[in-house]
């Protein structure tokens, strides 16, 4: 058994549960990620059939999409990022609750895409951390789904307090 | 019917319009000061009341007359297209007067010319980029400026002290990249042209 997943043994340990707090925070945490779809381009078509019911993203506890960041910790960037978008991006990142994290949905966010202009951003990782990549143009939902279990996997092994111990100096001022 | 008749009552009552051809549809070329008034005779007197298309060719740089800003029309009666030419005069900073007063679509078309290529109109009710943001110091169309870009600050100063980034040239490798057009589909994926140089192994001379 990995060494952080609940143990629980009713025999012995009669009603009560031992575990870590990280374990408890993350378990919660993964299966309830509510993300901001960050609509920029045609990825945000497939990122709405992904939540729709025919690949429905709420089998995996994610299909709670908010559209204000202050409601959201998940931020996927679903589009060609420019740099006159790119302020908003950081922004909107900046206004979401700790803990938070960001997917790059398809090349163009992840890489700038086919778009090697004077006008788009190469990569948005250029100015947030981005914690999954997703390859394609557009990725179809599946592949979509599947970063979205990468990210619970990620969350599910982190420190519960990580994302809550970024400095000060690089958050915006707003 | 676009036909000889119509060319010749529009060039008598104009005699600022030149016939430039008649290849695809009717083409005629004008100076840029005159342009509203054919455009409200265009409009009202021979029914050509829809703006298709109001944008704007570099010549290059060394044109004589570098800039032409193109307008396509289209006459529901006469089920046929007129393309006209203004060819602005002075090559370094080019000023047409705004049709916008005429063709309300002009508004935007005319603010994405003057964003791209940096030619002024005159009279527009409110001449601002569209595309790129408002300090932005080039004009991203014209035949100097690289595809890739120029570097210049991030539009966000605070953003860019926070994270650092920039606006920088995007990388080519070779680029640009374009489809070859032919074949199945697999080999038609758009790739670089010429693989022989990259950022960094420079192009052989």
């Amino acid at each position: 058994m990995v060494s952080n997943e609940i143990g629980y043994n009713s025999k012995v340990e009669g009603e009560v549960i031992v575990t870590r707090a990280d374990a408890v925070v993350n378990w919660i945490r993964k299966h309830s990620v509510w993300p901001m779809p960050m609509g920029l381009a045609c990825c945000a078509i497939e990122l709405m059939a992904s939540a729709a019911s025919r690949y429905d993203i709420s089998r995996f506890g994610m299909e709670v999409m908010r559209f204000s960041p202050r409601q959201s910790d998940c931020m996927i960037v679903a589009g060609t990022v420019t740099y006159k978008m790119a302020e908003v991006v950081r922004r909107i990142y900046d206004q979401m609750g700790d803990p938070k994290w960001v997917v790059a949905m398809g090349a163009c966010a992840s890489t700038g895409g086919m778009y090697r202009s004077y006008a788009v951003m190469q990569g948005v990782d250029n100015v947030v951390p981005v914690d999954v990549y997703v390859s394609g143009c557009p990725p179809r939902p599946e592949a979509l789904l599947d970063a979205m279990m990468k990210l619970q996997d990620k969350i599910g092994n982190e420190s519960a307090i990580k994302n809550l111990s970024k400095k000060p100096e690089n958050i915006l001022a707003s | 019917m676009i036909d000889e008749d119509f060319v010749k009552s529009l060039l008598a009552g104009h005699d600022c319009i030149k016939v430039v051809h008649q290849d695809d549809c009717l083409t005629i070329s004008c100076e840029p000061e005159y342009l509203p008034k054919i455009c409200l005779h265009l409009r009202d007197e021979e029914t050509f009341d829809l703006l298709v298309d109001l944008t704007a060719i570099d010549h290059g740089v060394e044109a004589e007359i570098r800039f032409s800003v193109v307008l396509h029309l289209y006459s529901l009666i006469h089920k046929s297209y007129l393309r006209i030419h203004a060819n602005c005069l002075d090559n370094d900073c080019p000023l047409v007067p705004s049709v916008s007063s005429v063709f309300p679509a002009a508004n935007w078309h005319e603010r994405e010319t003057f964003d791209m290529f940096g030619i002024k109109f005159s009279e527009h009710p409110n001449l601002k980029r569209i595309l790129m943001w408002d300090d932005y110091p080039y004009f991203p169309l014209r035949k100097e400026f690289p595809l890739a870009g120029v570097e210049v600050p991030l539009p966000a100063a605070d953003v860019s002290e926070v994270t650092g980034a920039d606006v920088d040239p995007a990388p080519m490798m070779g680029g640009p990249f374009v489809s070859p057009g032919t074949g199945r589909m697999s080999n038609a994926e758009p790739r670089a042209k010429d693989e022989s140089w990259s950022e960094d192994a420079e192009k052989p001379l």
